[in-house]
C-alpha cells in the first residue's frame, strides 16, 4: 500500500502538448454531452463541505425509521456506513459475498492510514494532505473531494480510536505514526502491518453492535446480482442467498454500493479471490456512468508467479526497497544460475544505472515497467512461466553486511518470514525475487460531489467510485477514502436525498423488479446448460493474460485494438463453450465466477477502449506514444484533464463517452520529474 | 509429486456425507494447498464431476475465510492458515485426508464449507465499543500505556477462522471469545462495559452449542495467528469478576 509517486521529485511546471488531433479510440465510442457535477460546491476550498453539509436537507428522526436503505459491501466503505446509518435510525439491509462481514478484503490491507493530524508537528496540515494527494493522483482527480478527504481524515483516528483500534503507540501512551512511501512528513497510523485488517474489525464490530441493536439486518453469503431502477431511480436489487440458491428481491429507497475494486480482471492480482466487478456493472448497465476505468495500480514488490496453478498474488511492503537492491543478470546464460554465484560485474543494478539520483528508490510506476522490460528483454529470473522468467532480484547482501542481520531482521523480519513460508527459499541467504502485480484500481463509477452515481438513488462509496485517488493512489490513502465516506461523508449526502422519501411503495410484481428478476435467473439458466468443454477459471485466466499483456504496466494504440479483438473473441466463446456443473439449488462456485468472469469480459473491454482513448502517460497509466526522448511519462494537461464518463449503450453498441472537465483552482498544475 | 487424496463430500447439509478418494499427478510444491485443489477442481470439472466446495478469499493468511482437517490438524502441519500451506510440506506418494471443521455449532453446508455465522453471534452480545460516529473524542485525549496496546494489538489479530473450535475435543470457543475480552479489556476504552459484554458473549456461545473449556490448550496449538491459552484465563477472571459485581 505504500507508495511515492510524489516524493522526492523536482517539478517543471510545464506540460506536453500534442502536435496532432489523435482520437485513437475513434471508432470504439460515441461522444456524448460533456458531465457536469450538479452537487459541486463553490467558494473558498477550506470551506465547501461545511456548506454543503449545512445545506444538505435534514431527515427527521422519526421518518428515519420509514426509510430502507441498501448497502452492498461489508469492506470499511460499506461496514462504516452500515453502522452510522443504523446509529442514526435508518431501516439498513447489509449484503456480503463472504461468510461473514468481517472478511471483506479491506482486511489485507497492510500498511497504514493516512490523517492529518499533525500530531509530530512536521508542518502537515488539511492542506497538505490534499495538496499531497492530488498531486500523487497525477493532477486527475477532483479538487472539491479530495480536500474533503483530508478534511474529515482526523476524525477517522478519534472514531477508530474509540472502537478500540490497537494502532501502535509510543511509551508515553500517544499515538505513534511513520512516514510512508517517502513522504516528507509523518502522517501514517498504523497496526503494525495489519491495519487494514484492526479497522475492519473496528468497523464490524460497530456493525454488529447495530445488528444487535436491530437497526441493520446482515445478509452474509448473499451476492448481488441486478440492480432494481424504477423511474429512473434506483430502488433495490435482486440477490442471490449462495447457500441455497434462492433469488431474492430486496427493495429500499436507497441503494448504496461500496462494493470494492475490480483488480481481479487481470485474473492474477493481490485482491481476493471472490472480488469482484458484478455489483457495479450491473449498475452500469442500468445507467451508472463508469469513470476512468483504465486506471489501475500496479505494485513492484510482489513475489512472483510460479506456475499456471497461481491463483492469486501477494504483495510485500515496499519499504523492502529502502535497503534491498533490484537487479538481474547481464547475461541471458546466467538466469537460472544460483544468483550468489554470478559475479558482481555480471550484474545488472539497472535502476540505479538508469535513474543514479533516486536508484531502487524511484516511484511505483516505473519501477514496474523497467523490471517489466528486463524481463521481456529475456533477462528475467525464477521459473519459466509459459516461456518466460518473470522475476528480478531484490537482494539484501550488501544491507546484512552493512548493518547486520539483527538490523535487518528487527525492519524487515515479518516480511522476511512471508516470503520464505511462500516461497520456500530463505531471503537472508538467497536474494528475494519480485515482480509487479495489480493491486487497486483507482476507476469506478463515476459519483458527485454527494457521492450519487448518475442513477438517482444510487451511491457509491470506497474503491467502487472513482472520485479521490486521480490517476494513481497515495499508500496508507485507501483505507483513509473508505472510512472517511462511510463513517463521515455518505451519512451527510445521503440524507438530502432521502429527504424527499420515503419514496412511493413498489411491490415485488412491478414490471422492473419482474425484468430484473428474469434477466437474473435466464443468465444462471444459461451457464447451467452450455455445458460446452471449458472451465470458467480457464476463461479467467486467458482474460487475464490479454489485460495484463495490452493494458498493464504498458499500453500502446496497437496493443490496445488487438487485445479488444481477443477479448471479443474471447467472450463469445466463453458464451457458447462454457462448462459449469451442479446446480442452481445449492452452493455452486462454478455458478457464482461464471456471472464474475461474464462481467469482467465486459469490463475488459471497456477499459481497453477507455485506455485507448487517453493517449497521454499520466499516474500508474503509461502510453507508449506518449514519452519524453529519455522514455518517461508525458502528461497532456490541454487534452486530457478529464474524468472520462462512460455511458453503457446496449449490449450491441458501443459505448458513449461523456467528459467532466477537471478544474483546479486552489493548486496549480505541475509535470512530474525525477531525473 | 502425487497424491492421494481422501476429501469429505456431502451435497448439503441435510444430506449424509462421506469421504471420497482422488488421484492427483504432478503436483508442484510450490503450490499452495488451495491451488492443488484448485488443481484437482479442474481436474473433476473436465471429468464432467462437480468441484469440491471449499472456502477461501484473501490468500494471504489474513481474512480468515479458508479452514481444513488435514489430517486431522486444523489447517495441516504447520503453524499457519490452509491459504498460507505450501505442498512442499507433504511428500510424494502421500495420502492426505481433507475434512470441514467439525463442530454442532458450525454445521456443514457442502463438502468442505461450514456455517461460522455464530462467531457473528457472539460478537453482536456485546464484542464491541458503543461509540457512535462522530462522537469520538480527541484520540490523544485517553493515553494507553504502550505494554497494554501491544498486547491488545496481539490478541485482536484473531481472524475469527474457528480453528480453535475445529481443534478442540470440546468444540469450545473459548480462546475465540478469550481473545475478543483480552482485546477490549486492556484499553480504557474497553472497562465501561466490561462485565456486561463477558457475561453476555458468555451465555450466546453456550447457546450456540459450543462446548466448555477443560484447558487442553489443543486450540492455541492449532491458532494460526498464536493467540496464547491465557486469554482463557482473562476471559475466566472476567467473568468471575463480572458476577461477582452482580452481572
Amino acid at each position: 500500500m505504500d507508495m511515492p509517486d510524489t516524493v522526492t521529485s523536482t517539478e517543471a511546471s510545464a506540460s506536453g502538448s500534442l502536435d496532432g488531433d489523435y482520437d485513437d479510440a475513434a471508432g470504439y465510442y460515441t461522444p456524448g454531452a460533456p458531465l457536469v457535477d450538479a452537487k459541486a460546491p463553490s467558494g473558498p476550498i477550506a470551506e465547501r463541505w461545511q456548506n454543503r453539509k449545512f445545506e444538505a436537507r435534514l431527515v427527521n428522526p422519526a421518518n428515519r425509521r420509514k426509510l430502507d436503505i441498501i448497502i452492498v459491501g461489508t469492506g470499511l466503505a460499506g461496514a462504516s456506513a452500515a453502522a452510522t446509518l443504523g446509529e442514526a435510525g435508518y431501516n439498513v439491509k447489509t449484503f456480503c459475498y463472504q461468510d461473514s462481514p468481517r472478511r471483506a478484503h479491506s482486511i489485507a490491507a497492510q500498511g497504514g492510514i493516512n490523517a492529518a493530524k499533525n500530531y509530530k508537528e512536521d508542518g502537515d496540515s488539511v492542506h497538505r494532505l490534499f495538496y499531497d494527494t492530488v498531486k500523487g493522483g497525477d493532477y486527475r482527480s477532483r479538487e472539491s473531494n479530495v480536500y474533503r478527504l483530508a478534511e474529515v481524515s482526523t476524525n477517522i483516528i478519534d472514531q477508530c480510536v474509540a472502537q478500540g483500534v490497537p494502532f501502535a503507540r509510543e511509551y508515553g501512551g500517544l499515538l505513534d505514526n511513520r512516514s510512508f512511501g517517502g513522504v516528507q512528513v509523518s502522517r501514517t497510523f498504523y497496526a503494525r502491518g495489519q491495519t487494514g485488517q484492526q479497522l475492519l474489525i473496528g468497523a464490524y464490530q460497530a456493525l454488529e453492535r447495530q445488528v444487535s441493536a436491530g437497526t441493520v439486518s446482515m445478509y452474509a453469503r448473499h451476492e448481488m446480482l441486478e440492480l432494481v431502477v424504477v423511474d429512473g431511480k434506483a430502488r433495490g436489487i435482486i440477490a442471490r442467498d449462495m447457500v441455497t440458491g434462492e433469488i431474492q428481491t430486496h427493495l429500499a429507497d436507497v441503494v448504496v454500493l461500496a462494493s470494492g475494486g475490480y483488480g481481479n480482471v487481470f485474473y492474477l492480482s493481490t485482491n481476493a479471490m471472490g472480488s469482484n466487478v458484478t455489483a457495479a456493472w450491473r449498475a452500469h448497465r442500468k445507467g451508472a456512468y463508469m469513470a476512468n476505468p483504465c486506471y489501475t495500480q500496479i505494485h513492484p514488490t510482489c513475489i512472483p508467479v510460479t506456475g499456471s496453478h497461481q491463483s492469486k498474488l501477494t504483495l510485500m511492503s515496499e519499504s523492502l526497497r529502502n535497503d534491498g537492491r533490484i537487479w538481474v543478470p547481464k547475461n541471458q546464460a546466467d538466469c537460472d544460475k544460483d544468483p550468489r554465484d554470478i559475479p558482481e560485474e555480471d550484474r545488472d543494478y539497472y535502476l540505479e544505472r538508469i535513474y543514479p539520483s533516486f536508484g531502487n528508490l524511484v516511484p511505483r510506476d516505473i519501477a514496474s515497467r523497467a523490471a517489466k522490460y528486463q524481463c521481456d528483454d529475456g533477462r528475467g529470473v525464477g521459473p519459466e512461466v509459459d516461456g518466460t522468467r518473470r522475476g528480478v532480484y531484490l537482494d539484501f547482501a550488501d544491507a546484512i553486511e552493512r548493518l547486520g542481520r539483527q538490523a535487518v531482521e528487527t525492519k524487515y523480519g515479518n516480511l522476511f518470514d512471508m516470503y520464505a513460508r511462500i516461497t520456500g527459499e530463505d531471503p537472508y541467504q538467497v536474494p528475494m525475487r519480485i515482480y509487479p502485480a495489480v493491486h487497486y484500481v483507482m476507476g469506478g463509477l463515476w459519483v458527485d460531489y454527494d457521492l450519487q452515481s448518475t442513477i438517482p438513488g444510487l451511491f457509491v462509496t470506497g474503491e467502487a467510485n472513482f472520485s479521490d485517488h486521480g490517476a494513481n493512489r497515495l499508500g496508507a490513502s485507501a483505507l483513509m477514502q473508505g472510512l472517511a465516506d462511510g463513517y463521515f461523508v455518505l451519512p451527510h449526502t445521503i440524507r438530502d436525498y432521502l429527504a424527499d422519501g420515503p419514496f412511493e411503495r413498489i411491490s415485488e410484481d412491478h414490471p422492473a423488479v419482474v425484468e430484473a428478476r428474469e434477466s437474473v435467473t435466464s443468465r444462471i439458466e444459461h451457464f447451467l446448460t452450455v455445458n460446452g468443454e471449458r472451465s470458467v477459471d480457464s476463461y479467467h485466466r486467458e482474460l487475464g493474460n490479454i489485460m495484463w499483456e495490452y493494458c498493464g504496466m504498458e499500453r500502446t494504440e496497437t496493443g490496445l485494438k488487438k487485445a479488444i479483438d481477443l477479448i471479443r473473441g474471447l467472450k463469445e466463446d466463453f458464451y457458447r463453450n462454457v462448462k459449469v456443473l451442479g446446480s442452481a439449488e445449492t452452493l455452486n462456485q462454478s455458478l457464482e465466477k461464471a456471472g464474475r468472469v461474464a462481467d469482467f469480459f465486459e469490463l475488459g473491454e471497456l477499459m481497453c477502449i477507455d485506455a485507448l482513448n487517453r493517449r497521454e502517460s499520466c499516474g500508474g497509466h503509461f502510453r507508449g506514444e506518449s514519452q519524453t526522448e529519455d522514455g518517461e511519462a508525458l502528461r497532456h494537461d490541454e487534452e486530457y484533464a478529464y474524468v472520462s464518463a462512460w455511458e453503457w449503450a446496449g449490449e450491441d453498441s458501443i459505448p458513449i463517452l461523456h467528459k467532466e472537465d477537471l478544474v483546479y483552482t486552489a493548486i496549480e498544475m505541475k509535470q512530474r520529474s525525477y531525473k | 509429486m502425487n497424491l492421494t487424496l481422501k476429501i469429505w463430500r456431502q451435497p448439503d447439509a441435510a444430506s449424509a456425507g462421506a469421504m471420497h478418494t482422488y488421484q492427483l499427478a504432478d503436483v508442484s510444491e510450490d503450490m499452495s494447498f488451495l491451488e492443488m485443489l484448485d488443481v484437482l477442481n479442474e481436474q473433476l470439472n473436465d471429468q464432467g464431476e462437480e468441484p469440491i466446495a471449499f472456502d477461501s478469499d484473501c490468500r494471504e493468511g489474513i481474512c480468515g475465510t479458508c479452514g481444513l482437517m488435514i489430517n486431522g490438524e486444523a489447517h495441516g502441519p504447520e503453524v499457519t492458515t490452509t491459504c498460507q500451506l505450501h505442498m512442499r510440506s507433504f511428500s510424494d506418494g502421500e495420502t492426505i485426508t481433507i475434512e470441514p471443521w467439525r463442530s454442532d455449532a458450525f454445521p456443514v453446508i457442502k463438502d468442505l464449507v461450514v456455517d461460522r455465522s455464530a462467531f457473528d453471534r457472539i460478537i453482536q452480545q456485546g464484542g464491541y465499543i458503543s461509540v457512535n460516529t462522530g462522537s469520538a473524542p480527541e484520540a490523544h485525549s485517553v493515553p494507553v500505556p504502550k505494554d497494554d496496546a501491544d498486547r491488545a494489538f496481539n490478541v485482536a489479530t484473531c481472524i475469527s477462522c474457528g480453528a480453535c473450535v475445529a481443534a478442540c475435543p470440546n468444540g469450545s470457543a473459548s480462546l475465540f471469545m478469550g481473545a475478543k475480552v483480552t482485546h477490549l479489556g486492556l484499553l480504557p476504552q474497553g472497562q465501561p462495559e466490561r462485565d456486561e459484554r463477558v457475561v453476555n458473549m458468555v451465555a450466546q456461545h453456550d447457546h450456540e452449542g459450543f462446548g466448555g473449556c477443560t484447558n487442553i490448550g489443543a486450540c492455541t496449538a492449532a491458532c494460526p495467528k498464536e493467540i496464547p491459552l491465557d486469554v482463557i484465563s482473562q476471559l475466566n477472571k472476567d467473568l468471575r469478576t463480572a458476577i461477582r459485581n452482580g452481572h
